[in-house]
């Protein structure tokens, strides 16, 4: 997977000064924890439902091998077929040739994060075939030519006025002015998608889960863009990771109640369509091919790591909605489509951890994200893995070694504490101005120290320790 | 309080930016133990090995605890005025001490009796405020490993609200982090300061005498960023220090000053 996250904090700087993004973050702040939270007040036992998807989960997870064969022999009993990419190369190729075979020209695609991840639209692009999104937010994107800025809203920084004049610069519509109201930009956009729609000779669709006892594969959108382009052309290709296979139907009804409210805050989404197979004999519509890619891409390596309880993941997103980083800089800083604490975690797992080090270092660990996510992911203990392999690998900054170094060796005896921390603190005071009263602070350090006095004062520690005070204190001294 | 409780020393574990910052939460922490009919005790003490610990050192976070596990063997009770530090202890010494035949126990017997002040003061002494008194507005801020590694909400705010004249006013979620993170806050600055200002904005907006919280940490950040922006309406304490600012004045006898330190 290519990603910019090396590019860290040039794209942090560049997002904070973007006031449209900063505009929509702030929504989502606002309004996501809170609607999440009154869906999950409504539902009878929201807990005991996590519990259960979690199981589903695990059980997915300690039981991929079989689950995924008898998939493959339910998708085969169905009419259609299972084609297996151990890497995105291979998944491009696989569909890039499937459309070959079929004699496609155009075809459309709902959203889908793992064709983001392979980059499977460049791939089909430079093989010849047009593409068209047809989720409303993934298509904006794709007219701009950007990457999601979030798992599920992927245009989340871009602005109504932004998307009227993309559209006016695409549609190639006589007008004076661009559009400035959404639902005629709505109109606009479903007229031209209607027409990608019915001339279209393959739709490629995600999938949300794959059942293994019915070989079925669900897919859940809010648009209803995904069952046009499953249904309309002659050929459906469905593609998506391996781990997102789950025992039953039964499974499925447990992870869809979690789903819709982990994600937006509702009971289900609007569309939640189960496909079994190609069109039948006597069958009057659907697709005349089915096929399934599913995409390994670095996920069996996981199943054998400390991350493996990333690969329960349901891609809900609830995550990055309660993330105090995700929310302060939105997902293009993370320069990974997957962004917030499932992307800090699973990007580097995908691309490495060298160039993508800094993404499960931003963080402040403050656990909101583990508190919320609906099938029990360890996000911490998972981000801070991260930095002990980085550790591990000297990948870490010289200087913060350094630190982290002596203050390992500062603290081994309380005689080296209280050495280190008493020539520390002089230093430091000298650099520090008079307050208000007896405090004094510091407003510009040197060193590493400056990135805490780039936005905030500091008030200076003090010269006579708590420690100190308290000997004093015992020893009949005034502190 | 159970009577067969008062008797039981508590070792205070001040924390390092108590220590060498805010002395006066320590001895805030200091007079409400005392209050609570306990005998507090001071061992030489140092970090609990946090930056270590999340900057993805180990053994250094090891080698840190170590020195605490032994320090600290002797006493009833550990209390500490931090979720953050208490959490390190509670929830990640066991883990740090796992496969360790000589530490793997001394790990988990400190675990099990290290407790944050205001969850030790009504979880496991049953505190009584009694007459402490104190005119003011208190927001609280809920410190992120308090709140979601030990559940510390409710106990912080009890202890607020029992004490006369104190009005508590909730700001826009309380919940949401500061933006300190430890290392994180001079990592990546600007997105600490980023998270920051939202938190220093939605405090500003409840109109309150105090912000209190019960990490140092997160004192740090929110009154550093307050005192930048020239924002000196509201200040900035540890909720140990507002709480200890209500008792009643001790008699000389009885101050904190005639306890016993430990060597």
């Amino acid at each position: 997977m290519r990603t910019t996250s090396k590019h860290f904090r040039a794209q942090v700087t560049e997002a904070l000064g973007n006031e449209t993004l900063q505009a929509s973050l702030e929504g989502v702040r606002r309004v996501m924890p809170k609607i999440r939270a009154a869906a999950v007040d409504q539902c009878d036992d929201f807990a005991g439902l996590c519990a259960q998807a979690e199981e589903v989960r695990q059980h997915s997870i300690d039981h991929l091998d079989q689950l995924l064969e008898t998939f493959e022999q339910q998708v085969v009993a169905a009419g259609g077929l299972v084609h297996w990419a151990r890497t995105g190369e291979e998944a491009t190729q696989i569909i890039a040739d499937l459309c070959a075979s079929v004699d496609c020209r155009s075809i459309i695609k709902s959203k889908s994060m793992v064709s983001e991840e392979i980059e499977l639209n460049i791939a089909l692009e430079s093989a010849g075939y047009e593409v068209t999104e047809t989720d409303l937010g993934e298509y904006i994107i794709q007219l701009r030519g950007e990457k999601p800025s979030h798992i599920l809203a992927p245009s989340l920084h871009v602005s109504l006025a932004e998307v009227g004049e993309t559209f006016d610069a695409k549609h190639g519509i006589e007008r004076d002015v661009p559009p400035t109201d959404a639902d005629e930009m709505l109109l606009e956009a479903r007229g031209v998608l209607r027409e990608k729609f019915l001339s279209a000779d393959v739709g490629i669709t995600g999938a949300n889960f794959l059942v293994a006892e019915t070989g079925g594969v669900v897919v859940v959108t809010n648009e209803g863009n995904a069952d046009l382009g499953m249904s309309l052309p002659d050929t459906h290709i469905v593609v998506t990771g391996i781990e997102k296979v789950i025992r039953s139907l039964a499974d499925a009804g447990v992870l869809l109640r979690v789903l819709a409210r982990s994600a937006i805050g509702e009971r289900l989404s609007n569309y939640t369509t189960f496909i079994h197979g190609a069109r039948q004999d006597g069958e009057i519509s659907g697709p005349r091919e089915f096929h399934v890619v599913l995409v390994d891409n670095g996920r069996s390596q996981l199943l054998g790591s400390g991350f493996r309880d990333m690969l329960r993941c349901i891609r809900c997103s609830a995550c990055l909605n309660h993330c105090p980083v995700y929310t302060a800089v939105g997902g293009h800083a993370y320069g990974s489509v997957y962004s917030g604490p499932m992307g800090a975690i699973l990007t580097p797992a995908f691309a490495g951890l060298p160039g993508t080090v800094h993404l499960p270092n931003a963080s402040t660990l403050c656990g909101c994200c583990e508190s919320i996510c609906p099938v029990g992911i360890p996000l911490v203990k998972l981000l801070r893995h991260w930095r002990e392999v980085s550790h591990t690998q000297s990948l870490p900054t010289a200087g913060e070694r350094f630190m982290l170094g002596c203050w390992r060796l500062a603290n081994r005896w309380p005689f080296i504490y209280r050495l280190v921390t008493t020539l520390g603190v002089t230093l430091v005071r000298s650099l520090s101005v008079a307050g208000d009263g007896r405090q004094r602070w510091l407003k510009r350090l040197p060193f590493f120290a400056a990135a805490w006095t780039q936005h905030r004062d500091i008030p200076a520690p003090v010269s006579n320790s708590f420690q100190n005070q308290w000997r004093q204190a015992k020893g009949g001294r005034k502190p | 309080m159970p009577a067969n409780e008062s008797a039981k020393t508590v070792a205070l574990f001040a924390t390092c930016l108590v220590d060498l910052f805010q002395p006066e939460v320590g001895f805030a922490a200091v007079r409400l133990l005392e209050a609570a009919g306990f005998k507090v005790k001071v061992p030489d003490q140092g970090c609990c090995g946090q930056p270590n610990y999340n900057g993805g050192d180990r053994d250094g976070a090891r080698q840190i605890a170590v020195g605490l596990i032994r320090q600290f063997a002797g006493y009833d009770y550990v209390v500490t005025p931090s979720g953050s530090c208490a959490a390190m202890v509670r929830c990640h010494y066991p883990e740090l001490f796992a496969d360790d035949h000589e530490l793997g126990r001394p790990a988990v017997e400190l675990a099990q009796k290290t407790w944050e002040l205001t969850s030790f003061l009504v979880d496991i002494a049953g505190y009584d405020t009694g007459t402490a008194a104190l005119d003011a507005s208190v927001t609280y801020h809920d410190s992120c490993s308090g709140l979601r590694e030990l559940g510390i909400r409710e106990q912080p705010r009890r202890l607020l609200s029992a004490v006369a004249g104190i009005e508590l006013r909730e700001m826009e979620q309380p919940e949401a982090c500061c933006g300190f993170g430890g290392l994180f806050c001079v990592k990546y600055p600007e997105v600490s300061d980023q998270i920051g200002r939202v938190k220093t904005d939605s405090i500003c907006a409840v109109d309150a005498d105090y912000v209190a919280a019960g990490d140092v940490g997160c004192l740090m950040q929110i009154e550093g960023k307050l005192h930048r922006l020239g924002e000196k309406k509201i200040k900035v304490v540890h909720v140990a220090e507002i709480l200890a600012k209500a008792l009643p004045e001790v008699s000389p006898k009885g101050s904190r000053r005639a306890v016993d330190a430990d060597d």
